[in-house]
């Protein structure tokens, strides 16, 4: 008791020095210690970069690079490739969609009517939660490119297997997001409509939509926007759209064309973003 | 008024204890014994802390008790199968104190989800798009002076109006019984007094039990013919208005000092007391 006195008039008495400064201190000096190898591991060697020959052959292709190519023909190629591209990303949001929403629903655990007066769910209830859950893990940790490799193998060239691959991973992501989104927002709403006898999705509807709805529609178009960007790395790959154009001007090291390409990917992505300050303001 | 018949109660609870979710902590009620007759108007009064929302959600099956018998119109609710007793939820309805409404919904959609247990999906989606009743609504709404905000949206009204929106939606459910927490929190003393005049109503007009927590112990003496006043999860006195004494109250408010205002001497016992009291 007394020693208990002691160490409170201490901490009263000296400078009110704050109990957490240790612990972030040593947190600090952990997390130093876990990156450095990291970088080392990583060969993170940052000043190759700068040397001659690097430079010499930067400077070369930021030369071609200044003047986009322009030409009619080269135009309408790549007209008709941003279209590929943009939908390839959309359909492959719309499959993805498909999946997630009733993924959300089932994991997400603020929905549950068992879980009301309880804090428990039904055992049976928890192991299917579990099991979307793992499901979701396992779509979303093999990387789109792996999936988009995979099925240019089984069903060949083209963009059927961008559309696949993103709908594969992209149903992973956003099934975590939602049910994370819809956990983290204000549950009184949707709890209080649970517990006044309303269904799970009706719940969802009157409770906690309107409470996620505008985080929702953001992270779900910064996930197309994603989606575009996506489509082009596995166009190199050989799934279609802009990514498989860049990788064959990239290895004719073509700078004009690249650029033109890069430029229409900067339009996608501020369409993208002005489409969700939009939305966002609609719903906010 | 409580030795009616058992079958014509709405609410039976014998040794009824409940805790908290989270393990480990004393409970919330204690060994409670109250018998509520279907019809009868209950208001709940004790000081902060004493367990009254508590009890109001053990009464609207929102929290499982520990140990004891609740019965819920003759049925009990924690030994019916999960379906059977999510339906008997919705013949209660529980007002909680801080208006459950979403602030980016419009009113009509708030109040009129009062009806959600009793529509199917599609109609619930449809109302979402076009409002099912708003006539409905908008009667519900201007029983609290609320009929003009029928189309506003939730986070445009000010606190009292919130609070009165929520009401509203009580009167648009059917239920049984009316389980309301508080309402009066943000209301001015003319508002008070509107509102709780419809609550008696509304639950008369439908032969509801209505169970209602309140501060204002005057309101609570003037509105109320049964006062249950509770204190550290157990109930203290159970009586007709009549026979509740300025005394009696002054002795359940009794004990809470204000905890910024006590000499620094009495740290220790402070201490202890502030451990007691934030369960």
């Amino acid at each position: 008791m007394s020693a208990i006195g002691t160490t409170h008039a201490a901490a009263a008495g000296g400078d009110h020095l704050d109990p957490a400064w240790r612990g972030r201190v040593i947190g600090a000096i952990v997390a130093l210690l876990i990156l450095w190898p990291m970088l080392v591991i990583s060969e993170f060697k940052p000043w190759i970069l700068f040397d001659s020959q690097s430079l010499q052959a930067t400077g070369r292709f930021l030369a071609e690079f200044l003047v986009p190519a322009h030409d009619a023909e080269f135009l309408s190629m790549l007209a008709e490739q941003t279209w590929q591209t943009v939908a390839i990303a959309t359909a492959g949001l719309s499959l993805a969609l498909l999946g997630a929403i009733p993924a959300t629903l089932i994991v997400t655990e603020r929905l549950s009517i068992s879980h009301v007066g309880t804090g428990r769910m039904r055992p049976i209830a928890s192991v299917v939660r579990q099991t979307v859950r793992w499901t979701l893990v396992v779509l979303r940790s093999v990387p789109e490119l792996v999936w988009a490799l995979i099925f240019v193998r089984i069903i060949g060239l083209g963009p059927t297997a961008g559309v696949l691959a993103i709908a594969l991973t992209y149903c992973g992501m956003l099934g975590k997001v939602y049910a994370e989104i819809l956990e983290s927002s204000d549950a009184h709403a949707s709890e209080t409509l649970l517990r006044n006898g309303s269904g799970r999705l009706a719940a969802l509807l009157y409770g906690a939509l309107p409470e996620a709805a505008s985080e929702l529609v953001s992270y779900t178009i910064y996930r197309w926007e994603c989606a575009i960007r996506g489509s082009v790395v596995m166009g190199f790959v050989g799934a279609g759209g802009l990514g498989q154009r860049m990788d064959e001007s990239l290895k004719a090291m073509a700078g004009g064309e690249v650029a033109s390409m890069l430029l229409v990917f900067v339009v996608l992505v501020a369409i993208a973003d002005q489409v969700s300050r939009i939305l966002r303001k609609r719903l906010g | 008024m409580s030795s009616s018949s058992p079958t014509a109660a709405s609410y039976q609870l014998r040794q009824l204890t409940v805790r908290h979710l989270a393990a480990g902590q004393a409970p919330a009620l204690h060994t409670l014994d109250l018998i509520v007759a279907q019809g009868e108007h209950v208001a709940l009064i004790g000081p902060s802390g004493a367990g009254k929302t508590t009890l109001l959600s053990t009464l609207a099956c929102a929290q499982r008790p520990a140990s004891g018998e609740l019965s819920v119109f003759g049925v009990q609710p924690w030994s019916l199968g999960e379906a059977a007793r999510h339906k008997l939820r919705a013949r209660l309805f529980l007002a909680p104190q801080t208006p459950p409404l979403p602030p980016r919904q419009r009113v009509v959609t708030a109040v009129l989800a009062a009806r959600l247990p009793h529509w199917s999906l599609w109609r619930a989606l449809v109302s979402l798009v076009k409002p099912a009743d708003p006539a409905a609504a908008f009667q519900a709404l201007s029983r609290f002076n609320l009929g003009d905000k029928l189309y506003s949206r939730v986070d445009r009204l000010s606190g009292g109006e919130r609070q009165r929106c929520g009401l509203a939606r009580l009167l648009l459910s059917d239920a049984e019984a009316l389980l309301v927490d508080e309402p009066l929190s943000a209301l001015d003393p003319a508002l008070s007094e509107l509102t709780l005049a419809t609550l008696r109503q509304e639950a008369s007009a439908r032969n509801a039990t209505l169970i209602c927590s309140l501060h204002q112990v005057d309101l609570a003496l003037s509105h109320f013919p049964r006062i249950v006043a509770l204190k550290d999860g157990r109930i203290v006195f159970d009586l007709p208005r009549e026979q509740v004494t300025p005394e009696m109250i002054a002795t359940l408010y009794q004990g809470e000092p204000p905890p910024a205002s006590t000499p620094p001497g009495h740290a220790d016992a402070q201490a202890t007391l502030a451990v007691g009291a934030c369960f």
